[in-house]
Parts: C-alpha cells; sequence; structure tokens
C-alpha cells in the first residue's frame, strides 16, 4: 500500500494526490471499513464535469448506498474499470488498487483546505 | 451517531460484542450489533455452518388465563385452536382495516397460557393494542426487559443445541417451544428462526446472558449481527414489518394467507373475507435484477414503459446468488411471475424480472436430528 501520509483527504472520507495537473481519488482505509464489504460502483463517465462537494460516485457496500463527493472540481479523465469489476479492491487496497477516478483539477487552490491524513484521523474521533 | 446511541436501550450483551468486534448501531430504540466480521462472511456461515444473533430487542408477552385461547383467537389471523402444548405458530395481528400491526410467533406453553415473540419496534403499541382488546379475565405481562435472546441459526444448529443444553430440555420440534429451569431463571427454548434455515432461539435470564452466549461462540457458531439477519430473511423471502409489512397492506396482499383462518372471526377477517371473494388489490412480489446492476434497496420506483407501478419496499444484493433483489407491491394484475418491468436507480432504468419471493431456499437433506 502507498504511503497515506503523503494523501490530502476531505472531512467526507475522500482522499485525493496531484500529479501536475491530474489529481486521483478514492475513499479512506476508515471509510472502506466503515462501509463494509463493497458489492457495486458506479463511477463517473470520462468528460464529466464535476464541482468540489458534489456527487462524483456511488459506492454500494451489502448494507447501503453512499455518496461519494468530488474534493476539488475538475473534468473526469479516467475511472477505474478495474474496481468497477472486482469492486472488492475498494477494501483491500482503498489507497492503490482500489482508488475510484482521477480528474483534471480545474482550480488547484482547493486543495490547500483539505486535510493532512493526521488532520483527518484527527477529526475522526 | 453517538447521540443516537446515548437513546437506545443497550443489549445485555452489549459489552461482550465490542470484545468481540461488533459495529454497534441503533435500531428500534435498541442498540443492536449490525455485524462483527462482516455481512458476506456471516450469512455464508449461517447458510453452510451456523451463527449466532443477539435477538434480544425483541419483544416477549405472556398471555394467560381462563378464555386466553379465545381471546387471542380474536386478535390474531392463524388458528390458535391448532395449537398443542408446546407448539407455535407464525401469526399476524392486524387494525380493524385488515392492515399489519405487527407479525408475531404463538407459542402454548399450556393450555390458557401463551408465549408471544413480537418485533422490537412494535413491543409498546402491540402491547397497548393487546391490552385495550383482551377480556379484563385474560392477563397480559410484557417480560420484555427481563430476557435476553439469542438465534442459533444454521444446519449445524441442530448439532450445536446437543453441545449446549440437551441435557436440560430435547430439542423442541419445528416450532415448538419447551422450557427449563436454571438457578439464574427459566431458559425458553424455539425451535424457530427468521433465516431460512434450522435453528432454534434461546431465551435466556438478563444477567446469564454473557454466560450463554460465550457458551454459543465456544461451540463454533460466528457472531452475526442485523446485517446479515436482513439479507438472510430476504432470501428467504421473508417480510420484515416497517418495510414489507403495514397498516395499510393485510398479510393476502403480503401472500401470508397461509397464516390467516378466514373460516374464523377476528380484527380485520371482514376485510380480508371481501379482499379474497372480490380480489386484492396489491400483491407482494419478488424482484429479481436482470443483468449488471446495483444492488436493489427500499423505496426505488418500478415502471412498465412509462407506467409507474409501485415501488420496493426492501432490497439487497443477494450474498448466496450474487444478484440484487427485491420485495415490493405490485397492482395485482401486473403481479405476474416472469413479466418484467424497470426499477429506477439515481435516474437510471434497470430491468427486473417478478420472481418467486423465496429467491433461496435451502437445498432438502437428509434428517441428521
Amino acid at each position: 500500500m502507498p504511503d497515506s501520509s503523503s494523501l490530502l483527504f476531505a472531512a467526507s472520507h475522500e482522499w485525493i494526490t496531484r500529479d501536475s495537473d491530474i489529481a486521483t481519488i478514492g475513499i479512506s482505509d476508515h471509510a472502506q471499513s466503515e462501509l463494509g464489504e463493497v458489492v457495486y460502483l458506479e463511477l463517473p463517465a470520462v468528460g464529466t464535469q464535476v464541482k468540489a462537494g458534489e456527487r462524483l460516485a456511488v459506492i454500494e457496500s451489502v448494507k447501503a448506498a453512499s455518496d461519494i463527493y468530488a474534493p476539488v472540481d475538475g473534468e473526469v479523465v479516467e475511472s477505474n474499470a478495474a474496481a468497477a469489476s472486482d469492486t472488492s479492491l475498494v477494501n483491500t487496497s482503498p489507497y492503490d488498487q482500489g482508488w475510484l477516478c482521477k480528474i483534471r483539477v480545474a482550480e488547484p487552490s482547493q486543495l490547500d483546505s483539505l486535510l493532512s491524513e493526521s488532520a483527518y484521523l484527527a477529526q475522526l474521533s | 451517531m453517538h447521540d443516537g446511541m446515548s437513546e437506545s436501550i443497550p443489549s445485555p450483551l452489549q459489552a461482550t460484542h465490542l470484545r468481540h468486534g461488533g459495529k454497534l448501531v441503533p435500531f428500534a430504540g435498541f442498540s443492536m450489533p449490525v455485524q462483527f466480521s462482516g455481512i458476506t462472511a456471516e450469512h455464508q456461515a449461517v447458510r453452510q455452518q451456523v451463527g449466532v444473533f443477539d435477538i434480544s430487542h425483541m419483544g416477549q408477552f405472556i398471555v394467560s388465563g381462563v378464555g386466553a385461547a379465545e381471546a387471542l383467537e380474536s386478535l390474531l389471523t392463524n388458528r390458535v385452536g391448532k395449537l398443542q402444548p408446546g407448539g407455535g405458530q407464525y401469526t399476524l395481528m392486524l387494525n380493524e382495516a385488515g392492515g399489519v400491526i405487527d407479525d408475531l410467533i404463538l407459542y402454548q406453553l399450556a393450555p390458557d397460557r401463551y408465549f408471544l415473540v413480537v418485533n422490537a419496534s412494535m413491543i409498546a403499541e402491540d402491547f397497548a393494542w393487546m391490552r385495550k382488546h383482551l377480556p379484563a379475565g385474560v392477563n397480559l405481562e410484557d417480560h420484555s426487559a427481563g430476557f435476553a435472546g439469542m438465534a442459533i441459526q444454521g444446519p449445524q444448529a441442530v448439532a450445536l443445541y446437543d453441545k449446549l443444553c440437551a441435557t436440560h430440555l430435547p430439542l423442541p420440534p419445528r416450532n415448538g417451544i419447551g422450557i427449563f429451569p436454571t438457578t439464574d431463571g427459566d431458559c425458553i427454548v424455539c425451535r424457530t428462526g427468521y433465516t431460512g434455515e434450522d435453528g432454534f432461539e434461546f431465551f435466556c435470564p438478563v444477567v446469564a446472558a454473557e454466560n450463554w452466549w460465550e457458551k454459543i461462540l465456544g461451540l463454533g457458531a460466528v457472531p452475526c449481527g442485523l446485517g446479515a439477519r436482513d439479507t438472510l430473511r430476504l432470501e428467504s423471502g421473508f417480510p420484515l414489518n416497517g418495510n414489507d409489512l403495514s397498516p395499510t397492506r393485510t398479510p393476502l396482499e403480503a401472500g401470508l394467507g397461509v397464516f390467516v383462518d378466514l373460516s374464523k372471526t377476528f380484527i380485520g377477517q371482514p376485510i380480508l373475507t371481501h379482499q379474497k371473494d372480490h380480489g386484492l388489490p396489491s400483491k407482494l412480489c419478488g424482484l429479481k435484477m436482470l443483468g449488471k446492476g446495483p444492488p436493489l434497496r427500499a423505496h426505488y420506483p418500478i415502471s412498465n414503459e412509462e407506467i409507474p407501478l409501485g415501488e420496493t419496499c426492501s432490497g439487497g444484493m443477494s450474498p448466496t446468488l450474487g444478484y440484487g433483489i427485491a420485495l415490493a407491491y405490485l397492482p395485482a394484475d401486473a403481479a405476474n411471475l416472469g413479466a418484467q418491468y424497470s426499477v429506477e436507480i439515481r435516474g437510471t432504468r434497470y430491468p427486473v424480472e417478478i420472481v418467486k419471493k423465496s429467491f433461496y431456499k435451502r437445498p432438502a437433506t437428509a434428517s441428521n436430528s
């Protein structure tokens, strides 16, 4: 599993990491554990424009359907087809193979308001 | 979540659950475990081996006294008179409009002495309704706070029982009930459950709950939560009051006619007799997702082309079958096995087919009891 301490987190449990203007988004280990076994992923089509705080994807566990929110504005450039077909990746590898989407970040300054891993973990308790 | 929990009544097994990794959630006014190791693993343990559920939230009443049988006959849909001492039956209590107040299991302990197990969310309402309608000479007692409850379910439940307490009491026959005394008070064994598997339900005094629970785990039962309880009962097509049963639907519409005896008089019966003679307005149907799609869940709209037909009332991804299943009330003329409709999920329509409500049936096995 990659080093999650380099990721940024939203209080709504998404993580994001940026490589130039492309950011990868997933959900936190805490979130996957709370959701339980993921059985279905509804990921956005490439080209979808998303706004920070709006629904980006839906994760369905055995228990419930949960909205996943975009941490920043942008355009979807890729969705993780491997995770959509093997949804257990979200549980077993939330920070690596279980990523959800990549977006082209429209407003890089929006990343500044996100939380470090330690700040995210601190506000969970 | 914590605010809701503080108002919830803790299970007598709460500390034990936390030690065993149980995740507690508020449910029907109680704080109960929704899962331990994971819903799918717990579900499979019950289908293939044996699992144990904390059912301490469920309510237990005792109705007794001269005339108890006749009084219950007029309050419940099934024929109380069919019971012998030690026997039990699934039955329903209806309002004047024939709608379901609660579904419950009625056991006869002795002539004119009955044990009732009711839904947790309905304890107060059931009690008030029964008190109002039982004649003065018939006693009604609520023992819900005194009993802890455990449901031991799965193909190995009978073998577990033999090691647990067969020396105190032989396992009752299917649907039966038995009692054995202990120094803490009476323990009650019911050969019933709501998972579609063989098994039994065990009610013991609250002070003894932890001991029994640990003993049952020690005999190999996998601790299971409400999540698996829901997927198991849904796969078996068993309705959940509040989702699939409601004060505005009759048991005939719910497909529970086998538990309704229209040759006797009971509250709601005239409406049911009328429905039987003139046709049902709606029928509870099983729905199966065709092809890949999200799990079916409650309150998704169902339509035939552009014509709205109703909505799902319970739904989920079947762990055993691997596809989405749901129950839904549909107009009687649309409720045909094999008919295909669409379910709308977040703006997208997915095809579903009407199938039998018993989505999963346990394979017939040679009796080993």
